[in-house]
């Protein structure tokens, strides 16, 4: 056993040096937690924000003015006053997502009760944007008719208030969101091709033929790659939630750093195992690099990290859950977010670690097959 | 040419680094004649060929070709297609998928034949080098020797004026090698302008050229007429000639290697093997081979590359199963999994299989270690390895850096390291020099006959071979004999272990003799039918596409990933949030609380989770992932509303994922103004003021497949042929496959379009199939123009590999180019380029980025078509983007790759 442990170590230390030498490897991984990770964070904006609104008002009255001035940042641009024969050009440049419709004789109407309607045109291939943002014009147009109608507040016309309260990010801001979720997307690229690239690299070269004829078995080989190439990785996460994502984006971070890294550190090994377990499928490193961009593709779009598990069709859902990806986002997101504590998360741990021991068994029961195809 | 000299160098200089290859080396070839280059370790003289042939820069000196300066670019352009270079290494400048006759017609379109001289010449070349009967068959499975034919048809196709190999023979059994300078000889005869100059390890050969240029640690020992060289130094023939002109300067000559007799040892055989076999499908790679070896002897494994001697070798080491048959080493049965075994037996295979990236010592550390040393032994033992193997000038080296001589010492000391009880040597003085494979075989034997270590060593010299206590000829699989030298010799009545090869072959294989028997080669026929600058693009492009096409895996992948990504993504992304859990705490529980609950109760939206008691518990239960959303109705809910005391409806969001709170709040507002309208209407005091209808446009019924699809095209388009094409540069430096542009006549503008061309045809076609399911599977069909469409998906396709090619020519390694693809191409298209998030609400750098990259361009143009139905005249704009896109990044990969090695 200590013979295994020792010899584990030694393989890694190598590995270590190795991936010191490629200096633009190590530039790529600075790149990937540092910049790229601010950039999304900073640019992207999954929340209803700065939406353009544009109006057409046929109508010119104190109301539709009234409209024009409730439809305010943050959620929406102020709107753009838009002929009718100007709509079509708006949405099909995308400039604007919405358009709303003023009738002639709006006002007129709203005073004598005829309830007049009120078209908003969407732009729903921004399918995020969409439906959310509909129902917020919806809301500002019924309250400036109330307040309208009534001139005071129109809440109080309405039998009751509700009140909404987000807990953990109470601004729903979605750099919060954005800076971690890419951290760990970041990290599944990383990990599956790091590892089965190296793989293949010595398969390539042949030096992993040599490590087999000396006294090393093919599981010591692989861990050796896993804990050294996760280690790495690790050690980028620890620096990047820290330094980019904590001081540079300014985000809280509410639960224990510690425990993430745990589980982190579990799915770097689940990943990883992936990597190797890819480079024994595939036969050059061309195809290893075609083989990879479906799996960390599905990994990352479909774990929780870009649109909610919710949204899936169930047996999407269900076929997700072998996916390791889909266990680490949900244990991040109860860790880093909601502050949860391991007696939360352990079920995400298990499966991670299961998964990860899945994949690292397949590799090894592949590994001699793999070396005879190479002759 | 009237000076009379081919080939003129003053001076020249080269190192890597710190590392000497070649000082002020001065020597001149005259024209028609041919030149031996003999020398000890492999690096000084690939440079100086290297050089010569154009393919690596200048330094320092002066060198002249053909007439012109070798520094003057215009110069080697115009002379690059009257030099042929052949690299060494067996089939190195081959594409190894390539049939024989595709790899000629390969050279013979990038120099520009016209298809007719091309045919005649490969007819001529095919014939003269017995090839003939082959066309068909792939580079990579033809035997060492057929291999450096074909390479000599390669370097001869375009009928060059001076022809330069390096090491052509090296690993070529002899009766190919007779057969190969046969060749040569007739060809020379036949075009007496022709001036020749090739390196080689066999000083029996380089005797027979007129001309001799003898190198020694990157300086220059002799150079002229070979008989002059010999005469000079008063030996009888070149070998001993080389040996006194190396320890001219030293005056110690080493002492004639002496084969001390063999001690005999008692006990059962160290190896043993009884018929073993294997087969690659229907390939016999080792058929039947049965041999005893005992301890401490030398056992030769004689015969050329692909006979089969690697194979054996890994089938007794156990990393390849026996098809058939059994082996046993040391008396126990190899078994894969058999560490202990493993302990007792030292392997050097082939290539070099130790790290590049450690050090000498870490290597050997590294060894010492996993072969269980005692801690405290471990540096004594890596010392003293480094002494025996004189290897301590070097211990802080990189292996990379160093003279291949000095790297198979090092291989050898770590295979030594744990002093096993067998050592299987795979050709380890394959491509060493003369002098330095004595010094080898000095450790051999001392091994053997000091320590009783037993010896399975291959090698395809016969000088080697004779020093074995007994050998065992192979060929194509098959055993010819087994016994000592002398009675392998004996028993076919010639005089040398090299003429009973050769006797042995020929009469194991009765056709290859008589290819022996050259065709004439005829004048030259070059003619150029189309504009270089078309010709050698689409030389390259055709390659590619062979290549491609020989690869049935690597295309599978390249369609199924994305056809399988769509499907998953057409059917698996939504924006359609709906089994929301929530849960309750109602503190009025009255009738009127009850209607409000029933609302929610009604929605296909959320799912209702048992209730909950008490405040504490909304945050427990949201904090633990379990809920969604909390509703919290306060006491007096009913009474209140009734005296229209306005009552307060508590509503908590899991907040940390921003856009599913979002969805949720919209729903929630949806539902309580439904709540009032139906409310209000019961109250008779009025309905809602005004009536919003929302009118989805492009997409009625709000289906995310009709978003999200036109997304998907622009994610894998970008991805899949900027991965195909990332690889494609780094990997031809990592095979070394590129020489072959170093010294054609192609331009690197030519040889990146040449290697893209088949990647966009591969890109549109995963369009095509795309856009071809899209239909069918997801009632998606473009409604707009068509046109537009295709045309952009060629474009943006286009830019995609361009994309793939400059990541291509920035990177090192093949390991970065997969990682720099990747990372480079999913961060803009997955989040600026409008996949989810519409561009116009993007924001600082990430506005940028996605106006800098060619997806957000082309995302406009797939959404425009598939959803909008929009006209060609709308996407001008993004089409000629796309166009500058593949423009630009192709031209600043064309800057970074360069024309020639350092």
């Amino acid at each position: 056993m200590l013979r295994h442990a020792i010899n584990i170590f030694r393989l890694g230390m190598k590995e270590l040096a190795s991936l010191s030498r490629d200096v633009v490897m190590m530039v790529l991984i600075l790149y990937t937690f540092t910049m790229a990770v601010y950039d999304v964070a900073k640019g992207v904006r999954t929340e209803v924000q700065n939406a353009a609104v544009a109006i057409v008002d046929d109508d010119g009255s104190d109301f539709s003015r009234r409209l024009f001035d409730a439809i305010q940042p943050p959620y929406f641009q102020h709107p753009i006053r838009v002929a009718r024969d100007g709509v079509e050009d708006l949405l099909n440049h995308g400039d604007v997502t919405f358009v709303l419709h003023l009738p002639p004789k709006l006002q007129a109407d709203l005073l004598s009760g005829r309830q007049p309607e009120i078209a908003i045109e969407v732009d729903a291939t921004a399918m995020t944007q969409a439906g959310v943002g509909t129902s917020y014009l919806q809301n500002i147009v019924v309250r400036t008719a109330r307040e309208f109608l009534d001139d005071q507040d129109a809440d109080s016309a309405l039998p009751a208030t509700v009140v909404t309260r987000a807990l953990f990010n109470p601004n729903l801001e979605s750099l919060r969101f954005n800076a971690v979720m890419q951290v760990l997307e970041n990290v599944t690229i990383l990990a599956i091709i790091l590892v089965g690239a190296a793989v293949m690299r010595e398969r390539e070269r042949g030096t992993i033929e040599h490590l087999m004829v000396m006294p090393v078995t093919a599981a010591e080989i692989a861990l050796a790659k896993i804990w050294a190439n996760g280690l790495v990785i690790l050690v980028a996460v620890a620096l990047s939630l820290i330094f980019v994502v904590g001081w540079a984006l300014g985000v809280p971070v509410s639960g224990s750093l510690p425990l993430f890294l745990g589980g982190a550190a579990l799915y770097l090994f689940a990943a990883t195992s992936l990597g190797i377990l890819l480079a024994t499928v595939a036969n050059s490193m061309p195809q290893l690099g075609l083989l990879a961009i479906p799996i960390f593709v599905v990994m990352n779009l479909l774990s929780g990290t870009t649109t909610p598990m919710e949204a899936m069709p169930e047996w999407l859902g269900v076929a997700m859950q072998i996916s390791p990806s889909t266990h680490f986002v949900a244990l991040s997101q109860a860790i880093l977010y909601r502050g949860a504590g391991i007696e939360t998360v352990w079920p995400q741990m298990s499966w991670i670690l299961c998964l990860g021991l899945g994949f690292l068994l397949l590799a090894l029961l592949r590994f001699h097959a793999m070396l005879a195809r190479q002759a | 040419m009237a000076s009379g000299a081919a080939l003129r160098i003053d001076g020249l200089s080269h190192r890597y680094g710190k590392t000497v290859a070649l000082e002020a080396i001065s020597f001149a070839i005259p024209q028609g004649a041919s030149a031996a280059l003999v020398g000890p370790d492999g690096v000084g003289k690939s440079t100086l060929l290297g050089v010569i042939a154009g393919a690596k820069r200048i330094q320092a000196g002066q060198v002249e070709v053909l007439g012109g300066d070798m520094r003057d670019r215009r110069h080697r352009r115009a002379v690059g297609p009257r030099i042929a270079y052949m690299p060494q290494g067996l089939g190195r400048n081959l594409y190894p998928t390539l049939s024989v006759v595709e790899n000629i017609d390969f050279f013979g379109h990038l120099f520009g034949l016209a298809p007719h001289a091309l045919a005649e010449r490969r007819a001529q070349l095919l014939a003269a080098t017995g090839l003939a009967p082959f066309p068909d068959r792939p580079a990579g499975k033809l035997s060492g020797g057929m291999k450096q034919k074909l390479g000599l048809c390669c370097a001869l196709v375009h009928d060059p004026d001076l022809l330069i190999l390096d090491e052509p023979t090296t690993g070529v059994d002899p009766l190919s090698r007779r057969q190969f300078w046969e060749l040569i000889a007739s060809i020379r005869a036949d075009r007496p302008a022709m001036t020749m100059l090739v390196a080689t390890a066999y000083m029996e050969e380089a005797e027979g050229f007129d001309h001799l240029v003898a190198i020694d640690q990157g300086r220059l020992l002799a150079a002229g007429p070979t008989r002059d060289v010999i005469a000079a130094t008063g030996a009888a023939h070149l070998d001993a000639a080389y040996v006194a002109l190396r320890h001219r300067d030293d005056g110690v000559t080493p002492p004639p290697l002496v084969i001390p007799p063999r001690t005999q040892h008692d006990g059962a055989p160290a190896i043993i093997a009884e018929g073993l076999t294997r087969r690659f499908g229907d390939f016999v790679a080792v058929d039947h081979a049965s041999f005893r070896i005992e301890r401490g002897e030398i056992f030769g494994f004689l015969g050329s590359n692909g006979s089969g001697k690697t194979t054996t070798m890994k089938m007794l080491t156990g990393l390849l199963a026996a098809s058939e048959g059994t082996a046993e080493l040391l008396g126990r049965p190899v078994q894969a999994q058999d560490i202990a075994t493993r302990l007792k037996i030292g392997y050097m295979s082939q290539g070099f299989s130790l790290y590049e990236e450690l050090t000498v010592r870490a290597n050997l550390t590294l060894h010492a270690r996993l072969y269980r040393i005692a801690a405290a032994e471990v540096k004594p033992r890596v010392d003293a390895a480094l002494a025996r193997f004189d290897l301590a000038g070097v211990a802080d080296a990189l292996p990379g850096k160093l003279p291949l001589g000095l790297r198979q010492r090092l291989q050898l000391a770590a295979a030594c390291l744990h002093r096993p009880e067998i050592l299987i040597l795979d050709e380890p003085t394959s491509g060493v020099d003369p002098e330095a494979r004595d010094g080898f075989w000095r450790l051999i034997l001392e091994l053997s006959r000091q320590e009783a270590v037993t010896i399975f060593i291959s090698t395809h010299f016969m000088n080697e071979a004779e020093r074995c206590d007994r050998i065992s000829l192979m060929h194509r699989g098959r055993t010819l004999a087994v016994g000592t030298p002398a009675e392998i010799v004996a028993a076919e009545g010639v005089d040398s272990l090299e003429e009973a090869f050769i006797r042995q072959i020929a009469r194991a294989e009765p056709e290859s003799t008589t290819a022996a028997a050259p065709a004439p080669v005829s004048a030259r026929t070059r003619q150029i039918p189309l504009p270089g600058f078309v010709q050698r693009p689409l030389a390259f492009a055709r390659r590619e596409m062979i290549e491609l096409i020989r690869d049935p895996v690597r295309l599978a992948f390249a369609f199924l990933g994305p056809v399988f990504l769509m499907i998953t993504f057409g059917f698996g992304i939504s924006f359609d949030v709906d089994h929301l859990t929530y849960a309750v705490l109602d503190r009025d529980q009255s009738l009127e609380s009850r209607t409000l609950l029933e609302n929610f109760q009604g929605s296909r939206y959320f799912l209702e989770q048992p209730p909950l008691y008490t405040e504490a518990d909304i945050d427990l239960r949201l904090r633990s992932g379990e809920l969604k959303m909390a509703l919290e109705v306060p006491p007096d809910f009913g009474r209140d509303l009734l005296a229209g005391r306005k009552p307060e409806i508590g509503v908590y969001l899991d907040g940390s994922m921003p856009f599913r709170a979002e969805t949720i709040r919209g729903y929630v507002d949806g539902i309580s103004l439904d709540y009032v309208e139906t409310r209000l209407s019961s109250t008779a005091t009025g309905v809602l003021p005004v009536s919003v209808q929302p009118r989805f446009r492009y997409n009625q019924d709000f289906k995310s497949v009709v978003a999200i699809v036109p997304g998907v095209f622009m994610l894998l388009l970008m991805l899949i042929p900027a991965m195909l094409t990332a690889v494609g540069v780094v990997r031809e430096k990592e095979l070394g496959s590129i020489a072959n542009l170093y010294v054609s006549p192609a331009g690197i503008g030519e040889f990146l379009i040449g290697k893209q061309l088949p990647y966009v045809l591969l890109g549109f076609i995963a369009f095509l199939l795309l856009a071809g399911l899209a239909a069918p599977i997801f009632d998606l069909l473009p409604k707009g123009s068509i046109t537009a469409l295709a045309l952009g998906a060629l474009l943006y396709v286009a830019a995609a590999t361009s994309f793939g090619l400059l990541v291509s020519a920035f990177v090192r390694t093949q390991v970065a180019a997969i990682f720099a693809a990747s990372i480079l191409c999913m961060i803009p298209t997955v989040n600026f380029s409008g996949l989810f998030y519409p561009t116009s609400t993007l924001e600082g750098t990430g506005r940028i980025f996605g106006m800098l990259f060619p997806a957000s361009w082309f995302q406009t143009i797939s959404l425009g078509v598939f959803d909008k139905g929009l006209g060609f005249a709308h996407f001008l704009p993004q089409l000629a983007a796309l166009a500058g896109f593949a423009l630009v990044f192709l031209g600043i990969a064309r800057l970074l790759v360069r024309k020639q090695e350092r």
